[in-house]
């Protein structure tokens, strides 16, 4: 984010999640003249999914916010430029003449890695793979009604050592619906994708509705996974809001949808209009509709959850981390409380239901680090 | 997600529904055989090559060729509807709506109304629409005003390969007369489009762009010079909302409202001649539900009243383009109060 010159920095535009070619600057959480430290929270920045902050990676002097509050730059634009104050005005000017406009194309959005379809037996799933090396593959499983772009801002951080798989689940994101959507079928067709993969071993990252398919695989497949990980998992508790999972099922159109997605974060003002739009795209297609009918069935009965796994995470022997907002409206953070004393719980204040995306850098130094304490 | 053309995202969506439903027919001018092609079929898939492919695929009798004679094939279009198929009849260019009016306007959009509701007509009429080609006077018209302007019909304008999928899909789900207008400068158009079937609902416009200082309302073709014009604009620090209707019956009035209402300026952007059109409509509601909000005099960027000229040169000058949209928005600026 901060490039140097010898006198001058230039604060520019991240890059943040595989697809982003450009962003809107939403707001400035700093003004010009303010002095900002390392790790401040200076800027808030629209994603395909949400707002962020992002914080400065340095320290200096503002001396110019050259991009105003709701426009877009391209990913490396320069958005700011921190200089002392012997720094003269003309050298500033320079500066920022002279700074490389790099261009937002179509062409690096077409670079970004695609998801492609496993095959294997009954089931084809879509999977985007990203990354390889020496360490034990990781496999993510996103929640109800998600895709593999739920991990947009976590994938690429945890694929330095290793590859990482985001499956998309049966009648999710491209893949074709399989059995009768039961917790079943989803746990076999994510055992079969590994295998097809050559995936033998794996970290399992499962988020919601993906947590009780990650808890489900890891107690059948055991000597498979070495580490588990459940954001948010559904399968602890009873209590789960019916009325999200409705209202998305509900939402055909633009604000319902919006209003729906905003209840999964604790800022639900910060759903990007990107966000609501590809949702709309995957849930008006006739097989998802069909498809997300049935797991909803499988996911809530009677308002209350239809799947109980909480017997199973003190039997298996898989060293266990769960996180969890605080602010969780969808399944809440309760269900952590009484849990094994071997399970390591991160609760993390002013998050709701999508951690990995709203305290993705939290959620990717917590996971990196529970790989490492289990790899082989 | 694969990268279609508008003409592809059709024939897809035409593929989908005789594919799912039986009861979808699909008849016009050469959509089967073609003119020119003795003896050859399937040879054009109608003058712009949406069907094509069709006839293959589900037959002569379900994919009809038809004598010139617009009066006819849409009469027979509407009576099929109502009495159990779903029919999609294809019109060359809208320009020819003058021959077969009495069907549309007096007949199927009137049915549903007339019958009580006990009668359904899910029809659906697709025709090329608009200037720019050369086509001359009787070739090039935008007279999506005038069906509009009748209760009982649904008028869907398509912007992109998506959109126009989708709301094809729905168009042929629908229960009611749908007339579906696609520009003819828009069939090589590209963009991401699933292989699979969905729909789009009517009446809920498309955001193309935010923007907080003013809003641009562009429909169909339009929205290509009007997105064009919000980049220009950006980069002088004006940043603009670009909002397409997608339907401009029904008309999603909350949506236009409230980006006018936020942004405080609206220019209307329209191919159609500008009386009694679209931008007069969408201005005279806005002027009366949002007055207030407003900083500037609505403006509007239309055709001129005249027919559409034949010299490339006053053809050029009659459609509105990304400069003459810029320039309204900055003159919205230039007003005081």
């Amino acid at each position: 984010v901060i490039a140097m010159t010898a006198r001058i920095q230039a604060i520019t535009m991240p890059k943040w999640g595989m697809t982003m070619t450009e962003g809107m600057l939403v707001a400035w959480l700093a003004r010009e003249g303010d002095r900002i430290v390392a790790g401040q929270e200076i800027m808030e920045v629209e994603t395909e999914k949400i707002t962020n902050v992002v914080e400065s990676q340095s320290a200096g002097l503002i001396r110019r916010l050259v991009v105003q509050e709701g426009m877009t730059a391209p990913v490396g634009g320069l958005l700011a430029v921190l200089a002392e104050n012997d720094a003269p005005e003309d050298e500033l000017e320079a500066f920022i003449r002279g700074y490389a406009r790099p261009i937002a194309s179509e062409n690096a959005k077409r670079a970004a890695p695609t998801a492609r379809l496993i095959s294997s037996g009954q089931y084809a799933l879509n999977v985007l793979s990203v990354g390889e090396g020496p360490a034990t593959p990781v496999v993510l499983i996103h929640g109800f009604g998600g895709d593999s772009s739920a991990w947009l801002f976590n994938q690429e951080a945890l694929s330095v050592a290793r590859s990482v798989h985001a499956v998309n689940l049966p009648g999710h994101g491209g893949s074709a619906p399989a059995g009768s959507s039961g917790l079943d079928d989803m746990v076999a067709a994510v055992i079969a994708t590994m295998t097809a993969l050559n995936v033998d071993k794996a970290h399992l990252v499962g988020h919601s509705l993906g947590g009780a398919v990650a808890l489900a695989i890891a107690a059948s497949a055991r000597d498979r996974i070495p580490s588990l990980s459940l954001l948010a998992p559904v399968g602890l508790g009873s209590e789960i809001s019916a009325a999200y999972v409705d209202g998305f099922l509900a939402a055909d159109r633009r604000k319902p949808m919006r209003d729906a997605l905003a209840c999964l974060f604790a800022n639900g003002e910060r759903v990007s209009p990107e966000m609501v739009e590809n949702a709309l795209r995957s849930k008006r297609l006739d097989e998802t509709c069909t498809a997300l009918g049935s797991v909803a069935a499988t996911l809530v009965d009677h308002g209350r959850q239809a799947i109980d796994l909480r017997r199973l995470l003190s039997s298996i022997a898989v060293p266990s981390l769960v996180i969890w907002g605080e602010k969780d409206a969808i399944v809440p953070i309760r269900h952590a409380d009484g849990l094994p004393a071997s399970v390591k719980i991160e609760r993390l204040a002013d998050v709701g239901h999508m951690p990995m995306m709203e305290a993705a850098s939290a959620v990717n130094r917590a996971l990196s680090a529970h790989f490492e304490t289990a790899e082989p | 997600v694969p990268q279609k053309s508008f003409r592809q995202a059709l024939n897809e969506a035409l593929h989908h529904e005789m594919k799912r439903d039986p009861r979808v027919v699909v008849l016009g001018e050469d959509i089967a055989g073609g003119a020119g092609a003795s003896g050859e079929q399937d040879a054009w898939g109608g003058a712009f090559g949406v069907t094509k492919g069709l006839l293959g695929a589900f037959g002569p009798s379900r994919v009809r060729d038809t004598p010139i004679s617009e009066g006819a094939f849409i009469g027979a279009a509407a009576g099929a509807a109502m009495t159990g198929l779903r029919p999609v009849a294809e019109i060359m260019f809208i320009d020819f709506l003058g021959v077969c009016l009495d069907q549309i306007a007096n007949q199927a959009a009137k049915f549903r109304y007339m019958f009580g509701g006990k009668a359904v007509t899910p029809l659906v009429i697709r025709a090329s629409y608009g200037a720019g080609t050369r086509s001359a006077s009787q070739h090039s018209q935008a007279l999506y005003p005038i069906l509009t302007h009748i209760p009982g019909l649904k008028v869907v304008i398509p912007s992109d390969p998506y959109d126009a999928k989708g709301l094809l899909i729905q168009a042929i789900r629908d229960d009611d007369p749908v007339v579906f207008l696609e520009n003819k400068l828009l069939y090589d158009t590209i963009d991401d489009v699933p292989d699979g079937a969905y729909t789009i609902p009517f009446g809920e416009a498309k955001i193309l762009r935010d923007g907080r200082d003013a809003t641009i309302v562009a429909i169909g073709r339009m929205t290509l010079f009007a997105r064009k014009a919000a980049e220009t604009l950006a980069s002088e620090g004006i940043d603009c909302a670009v909002v397409d209707p997608r339907t401009s019956s029904p008309l999603d009035e909350e949506t236009i409202l409230e980006l006018a209402g936020e942004t405080g300026r609206l220019v209307i952007v329209d191919e159609a001649n500008p009386r009694c059109g679209l931008a007069a409509d969408i201005s005279s509601i806005v002027a009366e539900k949002a007055f207030g909000a407003l900083k500037a005099p609505i403006l509007k960027v239309t055709a001129p009243h005249t027919p559409v000229p034949y010299a490339p040169n006053l053809e050029a000058a009659y459609l509105p383009d990304a400069e003459r949209i810029a320039d309204a928005v900055r003159r919205s600026f230039a007003y005081r109060k």
